[in-house]
């Protein structure tokens, strides 16, 4: 875990580049993560990070593709539009918390 | 305290996914355990980014038969890693009652049934194809399999379809 510099702040992430501190991210952050993989963040990608850190905070855990659909109800197809190629880890990484370890 | 640096940014291979790593899986084998590892790897490789194809070839028909798909079954006769004693596993009601704890064990990690698992695969932009003899064999046509196979083709069709990829027999 090291201090590094993400849209002119301060934050903790790991050797890949993840958030390890869950209170360090906002929206502001999560654009700048975004455009770091080449995501234009819109509304609709915030619906699905919101819903991921809701999960997170309640569950403790970063909720698997699966849940982020049956619980969340966000469509997978449009998943993966959103997200693409690697929707679980692309989400997770924007949204600041760990990848999920769930294998389903 | 260390000075700020910029973060390192995950790579996530993209390159990789997009430069062609292909996976097939041949899923041979119909009972409730044996359907699950097909469809979990395929999954998560889809997950990856990475083109995934299932092939349905004998028992595995039970997966993509509409009449089966939703009830496949476990049984504990001739498994000896279930540790019942062989007299035991083949009591009238034991294959039933072992199937509904593995499904309900399945649910219990929150991983779909077979046809809500096929759902997801091809969401998630799976292929799913079945075998000509097979279906012919079992006198089916594309009809009566799963809406999502996208057509019975023959060995020497998978043959070309895999070429290159990584391929598994289960």
């Amino acid at each position: 875990m090291t201090l590094a510099t993400i849209a002119g702040r301060p934050v903790h992430v790991n050797e890949e580049g993840f958030l390890t501190e869950f209170d360090e991210w906002d929206e502001a952050l999560a654009a700048e993560l975004a455009t770091n993989i080449g995501i234009d963040l819109t509304d609709e990608h915030l619906q699905v990070l919101r819903f991921l850190r809701a999960d997170y905070r309640a569950q403790g855990e970063t909720p698997t593709l699966r849940r982020v659909s049956t619980v969340g109800g966000f469509d997978t197809k449009r998943l993966f539009v959103l997200f693409p190629k690697k929707p679980a880890k692309k989400m997770s990484y924007v949204a600041g918390v760990p990848k999920p370890v769930g294998c389903v | 305290m260390t000075t700020p640096t910029r973060a390192p940014v995950p790579s996530f291979d993209d390159d990789d996914a997009a430069g062609g790593r292909k996976l097939c899986l041949i899923c041979s084998k119909g009972s409730l355990d044996m359907a699950y590892p097909g469809l979990i790897l395929a999954n998560a490789a889809l997950g990856e980014g990475i083109e995934t194809h299932l092939f349905f070839t004998f028992w595995g028909f039970e997966i993509i038969n509409k009449k089966t798909m939703g009830n496949l079954q476990f049984s504990p006769v001739g498994n000896p890693a279930t540790h019942m004693p062989t007299a035991v596993s083949g009591l009238p009601g034991m294959q039933a009652m072992a199937t509904r704890m593995m499904r309900a064990q399945i649910a219990g990690l929150d991983v779909p049934p077979v046809p809500e698992f096929l759902d997801m695969i091809k969401a998630a932009g799976g292929h799913l194809w079945a075998c000509r003899m097979s279906a012919d064999m079992m006198k089916l046509t594309q009809d009566d399999l799963y809406d999502g196979v996208e057509a019975i083709i023959s060995a020497t069709d998978f043959i070309e379809l895999s070429a290159g990829a990584q391929t598994l027999f289960i």
